[in-house]
């Protein structure tokens, strides 16, 4: 039995899943749930952390992990660009996972400063991973722009509401050409195995681990959730029933009229 | 393990709060004690701080050994401000109204109702209170509120005054306190044998202990295995003047994204920003907005108020949060560093272990936790 690994842009990952850095109670609890979650990426935020490789600051402590830079923070084109570029410098890695937050009070993308910022990254030599809204135009469009994978929110971020929309996910699955990674919204093991069941190639969470209550846990828990999901994705499911009907046979049984 | 010391001439790296009450206990018990300081004794983080003792609401899942130790230390709180203000002849602002920790959306007060639970499991004397008996308790609170929190036990002190205070105190005591004196530590023969001052001349301690807040990890002449795994967390925070005769405020107030502290003289400290910055120390637009738009939201009358003053500090941040206590790889050389947004709270009981481990040669229980050596074994990520 064989599992084809995550490949995004030519590089494979030895997991599926992907974690934030974000918002854990402490330093040692976050590595603590890295080392339990062995996710194939970890995304920092670039303009919320320094970049100077001083002792213990955050790129020295995650030496080691595939760090994914990401955006956060900016609003126009022009900011995710300087973004990408000091990610690009400090961290010696073209890869972006570029965001740009069109709405304050649900963290939605900006569609159209997206499509901009995604086509001046790729032009600029960047390997973009943009932030998407779960809507199958955009999220195709994104790849045809070269967006080396697309990641539409399962719900607003933060929200730990699950995949809210679970259609649209299957029809980003079915009719995006990249890698699709759901992110954003995941609340706990169950959705994460959902998204990798609608056939999502992996799962970038932060909120659901960090803020849990034994964070170290939550990431084992999403790490086999992900397998999970997968394997019973390439196993597929039985169609859906009305009547009943049990697996073993009722005819024919020992003692039987 | 190290051998008991009644005699022996200690040299402390660091004048802020946690190397002053350590060198105020350890000089009220006739060790000669000599502190040296790079700037102004108490000027850092101590200066910084918003004097909060709060080991009630601040308790975080996964936390048990750091709250236990912050509500060990909380305990010792009103003894230590009573000898100190006895022994300094300073007031040092220790006020007993409590915490009230307030929610202003539906959001916020799932958040907070899920955070009161895991609190009072562990103990926490805690009150909910709806959003009635909130305004009554504080009636200038904003007119969006959805639920509270009230902690009876998470007092505040004025930390400025604190240190102003140790500083006397450890002076009337009999230590000696060098200012404006950057010291490298010096080790011979893998023991620390004093400090080497700015001067080049030699300080010589049998016991050298480092307290140097933030700025612990870039002592010269460390050893890279005693190098405490402290990192500076820059905070940005303001001060308001309030009408001391009639505060908009009393209770220390807890706000989803800031914290308010009323001081008795009428200042209203508004705190603060968490910022992986390094030591980055300016004042940003972005920082100060969220601050007071944090601020604004729970209390829409501090519009009224002039801005005192604004300010950056640089707590200590250690891997885990906790403070770093006890011996190091270095013989001779004692850590009190890593106190993180607790070293105001943690300053009597880490004065408390670590006068013991240095005149007794005791590690007391409950230090055994914070030992520095806790980060050792672990690598921060494996190989890759």
């Amino acid at each position: 039995m064989r599992d084809d690994p995550l490949t995004i842009a030519g590089k494979i990952f030895p997991s599926r899943l992907l974690l934030g850095s974000g918002g854990y109670p402490n330093r040692q609890v976050l590595l603590d749930a890295l080392r339990e979650g062995a996710p194939a990426m970890v995304t920092v935020a670039i303009r919320r952390i320094s970049l100077e490789a001083y002792a213990e600051s955050l790129i020295d402590v995650l030496a080691g992990y595939v760090l994914l830079p990401n955006t956060a923070g900016c609003a126009s084109v022009r900011d995710a660009r300087l973004t990408a570029e000091l990610g690009r410098e400090a961290l010696g890695t073209d890869w972006v996972k570029l965001e740009l937050i069109g709405d304050r009070e649900t963290q939605y993308p900006d569609i159209e400063l997206l499509l901009k910022a995604t086509d001046e990254l790729v032009r600029a030599g960047f390997t973009v991973l943009p932030y998407a809204n779960d809507d199958p135009v955009s999220c195709r469009k994104l790849a045809d722009l070269g967006a080396a994978a697309v990641m539409p929110l399962g719900s607003p971020i933060g929200t730990g509401l699950g995949i809210i929309n679970p259609y649209a996910i299957a029809r980003i699955v079915a009719t995006c050409p990249v890698p699709v990674i759901l992110d954003a919204g995941i609340g706990t093991a169950s959705d994460a195995a959902q998204a990798m069941e609608l056939g999502c190639a992996g799962v970038l969470l932060n909120s659901a681990v960090a803020g849990a209550e034994d964070p170290p846990r939550m990431a084992r828990a999403m790490r086999l959730a992900v397998e999970a999901g997968y394997c019973a994705h390439r196993a597929g499911r039985i169609p859906k029933r009305t009547q009943a009907e049990p697996s073993s046979p009722q005819l024919g049984l020992v003692g039987g009229g | 393990m190290s051998a008991p010391m009644t005699r022996g001439r200690v040299a402390i790296i660091g004048g802020g709060i946690i190397g002053l009450a350590i060198g105020w206990r350890l000089a009220q018990a006739g060790v000669a004690v000599e502190i040296f300081e790079r700037g102004e004794a108490g000027r850092g983080a101590s200066f910084a701080a918003a004097g909060m003792l709060a080991a009630g609401v601040e308790s975080e899942p996964g936390e048990a050994a750091l709250c236990a130790l912050t509500r060990h230390g909380q305990a010792l709180w009103p003894a230590f401000a009573a000898a100190l203000e006895a022994a300094s002849g300073i007031a040092v602002g220790l006020r007993e109204e409590g915490t009230i920790e307030i929610a202003l959306t539906r959001d916020d007060a799932a958040r907070l109702r899920h955070s009161f639970d895991f609190q009072r499991r562990q103990g926490v004397a805690l009150e909910w209170l709806n959003a009635a008996e909130a305004r009554a308790r504080e009636p200038q609170l904003g007119p969006q509120l959805a639920g509270a929190v009230f902690s009876p036990h998470d007092h505040q002190v004025d930390n400025r005054r604190v240190v102003i205070a140790l500083r006397a105190a450890f002076l009337a005591a009999g230590g000696r306190l060098h200012e404006r004196d950057e010291v490298a530590l010096a080790v011979e023969n893998d023991r620390a044998i004093g400090v080497r001052r700015g001067d080049g001349t030699l300080h010589e301690a049998d016991r050298v202990v480092l307290a140097a807040g933030a700025w612990s990890a870039a002592v010269a002449g460390l050893p890279a295995c005693a190098r405490p795994a402290v990192r500076p967390i820059k905070g940005q925070m303001l001060a308001l003047t309030m009408n001391p005769a009639a505060p908009l405020l009393r209770h220390v107030l807890w706000t989803p994204r800031v914290y308010l502290v009323p001081r008795g003289d009428g200042r209203l400290i508004i705190g603060a920003t968490t910022e992986e910055r390094g030591f980055d120390a300016s004042l940003t637009a972005g920082g100060i907005l969220s601050l007071l738009e944090g601020a604004w939201r729970a209390m829409p009358a501090i519009e009224e108020l002039p801005i005192a003053e604004t300010w950056v500090g640089f707590r200590p941040g250690s891997r885990d949060d906790a403070p770093l206590l006890g011996p190091s790889a270095v013989a001779g050389l004692v850590l009190a560093t890593g106190h993180h947004r607790n070293g105001i709270l943690l300053a009597p009981i880490t004065a408390e272990l670590i006068t013991r481990h240095l005149i007794e040669g005791v590690i007391d229980p409950a230090m055994a936790p914070f030992l520095p050596d806790r980060f050792a074994a672990q690598p921060a990520a494996p190989a890759a």
